[in-house]
């Protein structure tokens, strides 16, 4: 662990440094998180022609807390047959990690509580320890529904983690670093830019991994209820709703850290830069949630498999290629290189794409 | 080559959604914000002329549900009946506007207003006074096409004033 990204003028030094950020970043979390689901329903009511909650507080912003109150008063169920200890464990399990990812979200220049030279390392591996938690959920609640919903969502982190983690080291060899702080330090011209491709497939693989619309098959209430939250009520189900919007304001800030040119921009304080970028992804995330339908379970492997994972194997050979060969200082001419070559890719994959050995057309 | 299937129909409904964020919700927000409903409303269960009201007795015949209890006596001075009681039990209405239409001095009338949750099933039975005509209670154009001619006229979800009643 390196802590050269430090303010050399930080007063008290580490500890300190520690216990600052630690509640800097759980409040940050906890109040975006309640702004996100205020933000997420209003957002998604308007595209509705709705008006979303009005009543609670101005213009209903203090609807997460009110919902928060109420499902605190809610009776703890637990299935009789269940596995109590795991049914207890799991929410805490799911939780956990989402909290941890923000160890090492850059903020702005030095301020973020860890800064690991594998940083992004880090993030792939302690995100993927709340599927452990949601399939633990799954089991412990001895309800075939349950079982079901995580089942898939096993599926589906195993396999579209492979297309996540392969885009992100196409920005890491750009980047020449695993450091999130190395990887916004390197961003001269924004990477969704010079990786237009790996942006496009690590979105789609993230929105599946987070199980956002269209891609929330495991918690898909017209086939199996809620998925694997169907026996959670009160606070053991409130986490799970935090997870849920735990994981989209992660997913946000790590695409604005990797793709968006993190806390760096013109005029405006840099963690104002960070925030409206978290916050205009997550409308990204909202607009496609109201637009897309759900997608079969079937449809969801086969993008991962046959669509994503080629291409970003494609996308990380010609990253690869062209950090090697091309002349440093010129970058800005690989952006309409890259981006033409993303459109050909995406519609020469589009015309190989087949479900079901290519008998059933999509 | 079908475009539709490279990306083209999520970017067409992508932008469907975006355009209706500038869209006018539909919702009306009930307390607060009202529709002005049909002017032949079948609303509020009846309204009673006690002054055109023979007595004869024409709804309660005509009623399939039987509800509408008509009590008459004769008075010999006047020569004509006296309504002694008339009585709705409007829990087991079921709005058909027969009575309306059968009465032959136009004395019965549908309801405008359309408010009728109560908390005891006895306060369904409505008697003399509670069927008369007031400002909370006023009929309908219901097989009267003069009274409708005087109401406002229905709002739809679309009508652009529709937010400020």
């Amino acid at each position: 662990m390196t802590m050269a990204a430090l303010p050399p003028d930080w007063p008290g030094g580490f500890w300190l440094h520690w216990g600052v950020f630690v509640v800097v970043i759980f409040v940050f979390v906890m109040a975006t998180i309640m702004g996100f689901i205020w933000f997420e329903r209003r957002a998604m009511a308007i595209m509705q022609a709705r008006l979303g909650p009005n009543r609670a507080g101005p213009f209903g912003v203090l609807q997460p807390v009110a919902d928060g109150i109420k499902v605190m008063l809610k009776e703890d169920i637990v299935p009789a047959k269940g596995d109590k200890v795991v049914h207890w464990l799991a929410p805490v399990v799911a939780f956990v990690p989402a909290l941890m990812i923000f160890a090492v979200v850059p903020f702005q220049g030095g301020a973020i509580l860890a800064d690991l030279n594998i940083g992004i390392l880090y993030i792939v591996a302690i995100s993927s320890v709340t599927t452990v938690g949601v399939f633990m959920a799954g089991w412990a609640s001895n309800n075939k529904y349950s079982l079901l919903g995580a089942m898939r969502q096993v599926a589906s982190v195993v396999s579209y983690e492979i297309p996540v983690v392969l885009s992100i080291v196409g920005v890491v060899l750009l980047a020449g670093s695993l450091s999130m702080q190395q990887i916004v330090m390197a961003q001269d011209i924004p990477f969704i830019l010079l990786q237009p491709l790996g942006f496009l497939l690590f979105f789609i693989g993230a929105l599946a991994e987070i199980n956002r619309a269209p891609f929330d098959l495991m918690e898909a209430d017209s086939e199996i209820v809620a998925g694997f939250h169907t026996e959670y009520s009160g606070m053991k189900f409130a986490l799970f709703y935090l997870v849920e919007y735990g994981e989209a304001l992660a997913i946000s800030a790590i695409v604005t850290t990797l793709f968006l040119g993190g806390w760096r921009g013109p005029l405006l304080l840099p963690w104002l830069w960070f925030l409206i970028k978290v916050i205009l992804v997550f409308f990204v995330i909202v607009w496609i949630r109201t637009t897309v339908p759900r997608i079969r379970i079937d449809q969801l492997m086969a993008l991962a498999w046959k669509f994503l994972f080629p291409l970003a194997l494609i996308n990380l050979i010609i990253t690869a290629v062209e950090i090697l060969v091309w002349p440093a200082g010129s970058l800005w001419v690989l952006v309409p290189i890259n981006i033409a070559v993303m459109i050909v890719l995406v519609l020469l994959w589009s015309r190989f794409f087949k479900l079901g050995w290519g008998k059933v057309e999509v | 080559m079908k475009f539709e299937r490279y990306g083209i129909g999520i970017a067409k409904g992508l932008s469907v959604t975006i355009r209706h964020l500038l869209r006018r919700p539909v919702t009306t927000q009930y307390p607060e914000q009202r529709l002005n409903t049909s002017r032949r409303i079948r609303g509020n269960e009846l309204i009673w002329d006690r002054e055109k009201c023979t007595g004869c007795a024409t709804c309660a015949k005509t009623c399939p549900q039987g509800v509408i209890h008509i009590v008459t006596s004769v008075s010999i001075e006047e020569n004509k009946y006296k309504v002694e009681k008339f009585e709705v039990d409007t829990g087991y209405c079921i709005f058909c506007g027969l009575c309306v239409e059968a009465c032959p001095y136009e004395a019965l009338f549908m309801g405008y207003a359309y408010e009728r949750a109560r908390y005891r099933r006895g306060e369904l039975v409505l008697a003399e006074e509670g069927l008369l005509a007031s400002d909370e209670r006023k009929p309908s154009g219901y097989a009267h096409p003069e009274i409708a001619a005087t109401l406002p006229k229905q709002t739809l979800l679309l009508d652009k004033d529709r937010g400020k009643r």
